[in-house]
């Protein structure tokens, strides 16, 4: 019964493909000129996503270890930055805080008197960058929590203060266990940054978005969208199982 | 005494309702060797903790090399760089070579130059026996030299004091005497020494002064001679009893 389930149910793209009412991939056809013309408007958007990603990848990575120390304090009173941070930011969902930081940040901003204007581009960068860093955050508290205290000890006996403990001892370790976890905030980044069509910023999603509008071909062009993100997905993750090896070698000697 | 390398007065801690340190006077002379012993659970890792402020003590005195411990960063940054410590467990790094283990400290913590840091940790590990594992990981190695390395590590900071927290009971049992066998060298070249261990061969070897903790108190401490041959409390008589039995 669920075999004939499962095969029903992968039949329906396949019997839509057999039907040339149904798919239309002239308009991705990259055979003819005006089907090339749109596979690369398509894919013009990667390098936004990509930069998008990257950089509030790197923003989140920062500020989540910024954002996770004080929630490994003895004191308690240290430690609550660090919970209302995470409680709070985490809560957020991100289409809102996109929206707040876009339309409304702009208006503080002005308020006080500054003249920073908020593109789409840096729009989209701020709110992945603190959406994410709640996450990042709690993932290097585990991290960090993983290690034997008998190492932050250790080093504490030979002298080093806790800035030192850290740096030498405690995050080279640490960071060995966050990778993979790290790995799948960025990916999660990677899908998120399509919210940022809706502010405008020329990625992925948005050009596929105009497309549709103009071509009427929602299907395929959406299909392709999700190559796309599937292909980038892919390679990240490749990337992140090379790093993984050349760290866990370096373990192992 | 100015010069009592270690100075323990009054001394309690509690971890929650459990009173795990009571009124412990302890005084430790420079280059003196003291050996504590006693059931598990008794304190005594508990006391060598608290010389070098991995635990906090909650009433009484402690006094290292004449500066008192007190929750001053600065006084416990002095205390930790006059004292060295060698764990059960050794916690070396496991991510740095030997080498790096070594000189981490040295290079961090005191400043050293790299070429000075290496040349002191080479000579600190010809001293343990161990110089040819300079470039290995921690766990290429075994038991033995892993807790080689570790004292190693703690004399590259040029300690006064040295502690040991049971530092051979993690080893297999043929890997016992070579540390054993560094520590009693040690022991001939005048640092000061606090051993938490239940060998009582070496303790015989080398203490000045024993020690037995029972429930969180010292019960009884003397010469090697007067404790092993005439101890004068019941639990103390016991204890040596069961552990010299075998």
């Amino acid at each position: 019964m669920k075999r004939t389930l499962l095969a029903l149910l992968l039949l329906i793209p396949l019997a839509g493909c057999s039907s040339s009412a149904t798919w239309g991939w002239y308009v991705v056809d990259p055979s003819t000129p005006s089907g090339w013309t749109n596979v690369k408007f398509l894919i013009s958007g990667m390098g936004s996503t990509i930069a998008v990603s990257v950089i509030a990848a790197a923003i989140s990575i920062l500020l989540g270890l910024i954002v996770a120390l004080p929630g490994l304090s003895d004191r308690w009173g240290i430690r609550a930055i660090n919970r209302v941070y995470v409680e709070f930011i985490r809560s957020i969902p991100l289409l809102p805080m996109l929206f707040w930081v876009f339309y409304g940040l702009p208006i503080i901003f002005r308020e006080m008197g500054l003249d920073i204007p908020i593109d789409p581009f840096w729009g989209a960068i701020i709110t992945l960058a603190i959406s994410d860093s709640a996450f990042t955050a709690e993932i290097y508290r585990a991290g960090i929590q993983s290690i034997a205290r008998g190492q932050t000890e250790a080093a504490q006996t030979i002298g080093l203060n806790y800035y030192q403990t850290m740096r030498y001892v405690v995050l080279p370790q640490a960071i060995r266990r966050i990778l993979p976890p790290l790995a799948n905030q960025f990916i999660y980044i990677v899908k998120m940054s399509a919210f940022a069509s809706v502010i405008g910023m020329q990625e992925l999603t948005r050009r596929a978005n105009e497309l549709v509008v103009t071509e009427y071909r929602p299907l395929e062009i959406y299909t392709l969208l999700i190559f796309e993100y599937l292909i980038l997905v892919l390679v990240i993750s490749a990337g992140v199982r090379w790093l993984e090896r050349r760290m866990g070698s370096d373990e192992r000697a | 005494m100015a010069d009592a390398a270690v100075e323990m007065v009054g001394v309690n801690k509690w971890f929650g309702d459990f009173h795990v340190l009571r009124d412990i006077n302890l005084k430790v002379a420079s280059g003196e060797k003291v050996v504590i012993c006693g059931p598990s659970g008794s304190g005594k890792s508990t006391v060598v903790r608290c010389i070098n402020r991995l635990e906090q003590h909650q009433k009484g005195t402690i006094r290292v090399g004449g500066v008192e411990l007190t929750n001053d960063p600065k006084s416990v940054a002095a205390i930790r760089s006059e004292v060295g410590m060698v764990f059960q467990q050794f916690n070396l790094f496991p991510h740095l070579t030997v080498m790096e283990n070594l000189t981490l400290g040295p290079l961090k913590a005191r400043g050293l130059s790299r070429d000075e840091a290496e040349a002191r940790a080479m000579r600190y590990l010809e001293r343990v026996h161990i110089p040819d594992q300079a470039q290995k990981r921690p766990g290429q190695l075994s038991g033995g030299q892993q807790q080689r390395v570790a004292i190693a590590r703690s004399l590259c900071m040029e300690p006064k004091v040295l502690l040991f927290d049971e530092p051979t009971s993690a080893l297999d049992p043929e890997m016992i005497s070579e540390v054993l066998d560094v520590m009693v060298e040690l022991a001939s070249e005048g640092i000061t020494m606090v051993v938490v261990t239940h060998e009582m061969g070496f303790a015989r070897k080398v203490a000045d002064n024993m020690i037995f903790m029972d429930a969180g108190e010292i019960v009884e401490q003397g010469p090697p001679d007067e404790f092993f041959g005439a101890p004068r409390s019941k639990r103390c008589q016991k204890f040596l009893s069961q552990i010299l039995q075998h």
